[in-house]
């Protein structure tokens, strides 16, 4: 019997309301008795091969069965209400919603004292937090710039990229590699790091971006995959697993700083590069080739039409990604001292996407918003750390299937014609 | 000597590729019916491994005194179930509800489908290697021969030819087999002529899953250890063999993986074997900027 069956069965022998009840009580027990018995070997059983142990783990069953009943009505009254919705928004195109007040908050004038306050805030934190809060917020804040990055990307240039990594790679090497065989400073560097992982997506992009959209997500996996494998092999160039180590911090027009002083500078520097990029990004976002990129997102052929060079335009998305990848990677070196290919696999990237998609593929405040929270929150809760990355691929697939446009939902552009011009 | 060396790899290239076969007909199905890179599927090849050590260590531990086979049959069986299981229920919840939406909405769902299966069987299992028990019957004819070839890899060679011949012949001479073929063709005009299409896409999961579960016990039994991440590198290998045979056709898949298998064991035999995993990617790489359709695809133009 069909659910469809089965409600109006219900609903004839007990009239609408609860007849709907029970509808959804069957269903939920069906889910749940469903995924008690998927979930069985896992879920319960425990081997252990090693030490030949068997463990029972019952009580799991009772979680199992009460989370899935619960989560299955859930999941059916959302789909539902993502139904309904969608069927109003064809017939009124007004509705408010959170993310509408969200986004428009970044538009008002409001705008300006809160970021103000904001910065404020993110300048005064090394004095009053502890050396290792500065550290953590420090790495938020590359993981921010790394986000943005890939903004411009996946976000605004609507190009899937899985193989970030691979230019934060480039630019954590050339300092690394720059400071420890030519001594070159850390300001010199960053120009130079940035420069070659912008070379590096021009060459890589070259010849990968006729492919279409699935495609050339796989090829730049690959790509950052064999990336990593010459690293790791390649031990007289690359120092192979073990990585380079006694990589210098920044300096600062000779100052000498002790170990507190060359945290915070290092904090400030990520931070002041952090706001450069939000400058850039938030310019590059409304310009010419800002909208040129967002125009591809939405329909390749239409941008075409218009007279946009479409080969021209992907090429420069990618390479302006590569770019803040690029610093985002000398300043991980600079910061760490030590890098390995360890700190770079696939996951980096589907880490930095997740915090893209999360935020809102195209919005600034919300990438920015989502890497800072994603990435403090397991830092801050341990007994959050572990499910990390389990709450990040459910997050993924919910924010897929209900909320497309991420926290903060970006509007776009459009214009509205006078009432006294009247199309004939 | 050196025509010995050469023969076992050969025979462990084409077993190699058999397994990259199974895992590559369920990638190369379920992409040729929704066009979506499955980016779970590897998972669901791991999980598949992972039931099979489940099953045959319960057997084992709690009721010594069982057969070998008895222990073998249940252990695949109960595999592929609870694979195919994962498989259908995976469609149901993350690409069900994607059906009209964007093809990289489904894909970032798909890759978040990969890490919450990984994550979940870390959390509850364990990320530590655990052996895994031979479940393949030692052939004592081999044994004269068994340095150059292993019964195992005699087992794997033949599971997948006859998986391909089965695939085959489903999808040409039977129902469901057309119904498919006109549902990858043109969804709207399968359901006009009265295919359902939602139960025809649960059906392409499930044989996916099931097959990729028969590879991951096989190639577990034969490598000896498993755990939690095995399912991504393969799944990723794989989806070269089937976009380097021709995504959508069966004996492109496994054409495709037996060139694969065929480089990487040769590759790593007389090349460098630090390189084995790179092989793939560089051949993905090259095959998808020249001849992005794959040997036996056919080459499609993009519609408006």
């Amino acid at each position: 019997m069909n659910s469809k069956k089965l409600n109006k069965f219900l609903t004839d022998k007990f009239g609408d309301k609860i007849g709907n009840l029970f509808n959804e009580i069957i269903l939920s027990f069906i889910t749940s008795l469903w995924f008690m018995i998927l979930m069985f070997p896992i879920m319960i059983i425990k081997v252990n091969t090693i030490d030949q142990t068997i463990i029972w783990r019952w009580h799991n069953l009772i979680y199992i069965g009460a989370g899935s009943f619960v989560l299955s009505y859930l999941w059916r009254k959302a789909l539902k209400l993502k139904e309904m919705k969608s069927r109003t928004e064809e017939n009124s195109k007004k509705s408010f919603s959170l993310s509408e007040s969200l986004s428009n908050l970044s538009e008002s004038k409001f705008h300006y004292p809160a970021m103000g306050v904001t910065l404020l805030l993110f300048i005064l934190i090394p004095v009053f937090s502890s050396l290792y809060q500065t550290t953590v917020l420090s790495s938020a804040l590359i993981y921010v710039m790394l986000g943005l990055g890939l903004n411009i990307v996946v976000g605004l240039g609507g190009l899937l990229n899985l193989g970030y990594v691979a230019f934060y790679i480039v630019g954590a090497y050339s300092y690394a590699m720059l400071n420890t065989h030519f001594g070159l400073s850390f300001w010199v560097a960053l120009p130079i790091g940035a420069l070659l992982s912008t070379v590096f997506g021009i060459l890589l992009a070259l010849p990968i971006l006729r492919l279409r959209g699935d495609y050339l997500a796989i090829v730049t996996l690959a790509f950052a995959e064999i990336i990593r494998l010459i690293l790791q092999n390649e031990g007289d160039i690359f120092g192979g697993p073990s990585g380079i180590n006694n990589i210098e911090p920044p300096s600062f027009f000779g100052f000498e700083f002790g170990l507190d002083g060359k945290t915070v500078l290092m904090y400030y520097i990520i931070l002041f590069m952090t706001i450069f990029t939000i400058f850039v990004i938030f310019r590059l976002e409304n310009s010419r080739i800002g909208r040129a990129w967002q125009a591809l997102r939405e329909d390749e052929i239409a941008t075409k039409s218009m007279g946009i060079n479409v080969t021209m335009t992907k090429l420069t998305s990618f390479a302006l990604g590569a770019t803040w990848a690029g610093f985002a990677g000398v300043l991980f070196s600079a910061k760490t001292a030590f890098i390995n290919p360890d700190s770079f696999t696939i996951w980096e990237s589907v880490i930095i996407l997740c915090f893209v998609v999360l935020g809102g593929m195209g919005s600034i405040f919300g990438v920015a918003i989502a890497a800072l929270i994603l990435y403090i929150l397991p830092e801050s809760l341990r007994a959050f750390a572990q499910y990390r990355m389990l709450v990040y691929g459910i997050s993924l697939v919910l924010m897929m299937i209900f909320r497309q446009g991420g926290i903060i939902d970006v509007k776009r552009k459009h214009y509205k014609l006078p009432d006294n011009i009247k199309a004939d | 000597m050196q025509l010995e060396y050469f023969i076992s790899l050969l025979l462990g290239g084409l077993a190699k590729g058999s397994i990259y076969a199974l895992i590559a007909l369920g990638y190369t199905m379920v992409y040729g019916i929704i066009q979506l890179i499955n980016f779970a599927h590897g998972e669901i090849y791991m999980i598949g491994a992972f039931t099979a050590l489940i099953f045959s260590t319960v057997i084992t531990y709690t009721m010594p005194d069982t057969a070998f086979l008895i222990n073998v049959g249940i252990s695949f069986t109960g595999a592929i179930i609870f694979a195919a299981a994962y498989g259908f229920t995976m469609e149901r919840i993350a690409y069900r509800p994607l059906r009209n939406a964007p093809r990289l909405s489904a894909l970032i769902s798909a890759i978040g489908m990969s890490i919450l299966l990984q994550n979940y069987v870390l959390l509850a299992q364990t990320p530590d290697f655990l052996p895994f028990p031979s479940l393949v019957p030692n052939f004592s004819f081999l044994e004269p021969i068994e340095y150059i070839v292993s019964s195992n890899q005699i087992v794997i060679i033949v599971t997948t030819i006859i998986v391909m011949i089965l695939l085959t012949l489903l999808i040409k001479f039977t129902r469901v087999g057309k119904a498919m073929r006109a549902t990858a063709q043109d969804k709207t005009m399968a359901q006009l002529i009265g295919i359902n299409v939602d139960k025809i896409i649960a059906i392409t999961f499930v044989i996916g899953s099931s097959t990729a579960a028969l590879g991951g016990v096989l190639i577990s039994s034969n490598i000896g250890q498993i755990n939690y991440y095995i399912g991504f590198i393969a799944g990723i290998k794989a989806f070269v063999a089937a976009v380097l045979g021709g995504i959508g056709s069966i004996p492109g898949a496994v054409l495709g993986s037996l060139i694969l298998g065929l480089t990487e064991s040769f590759g790593s035999g007389y090349i460098s074997s630090d390189y084995e995993d790179a092989f793939a990617f560089i051949f993905l790489v090259i095959i998808l900027i020249f001849k992005p359709e794959g040997i036996l695809g056919r080459k499609d133009n993009q519609k408006v």
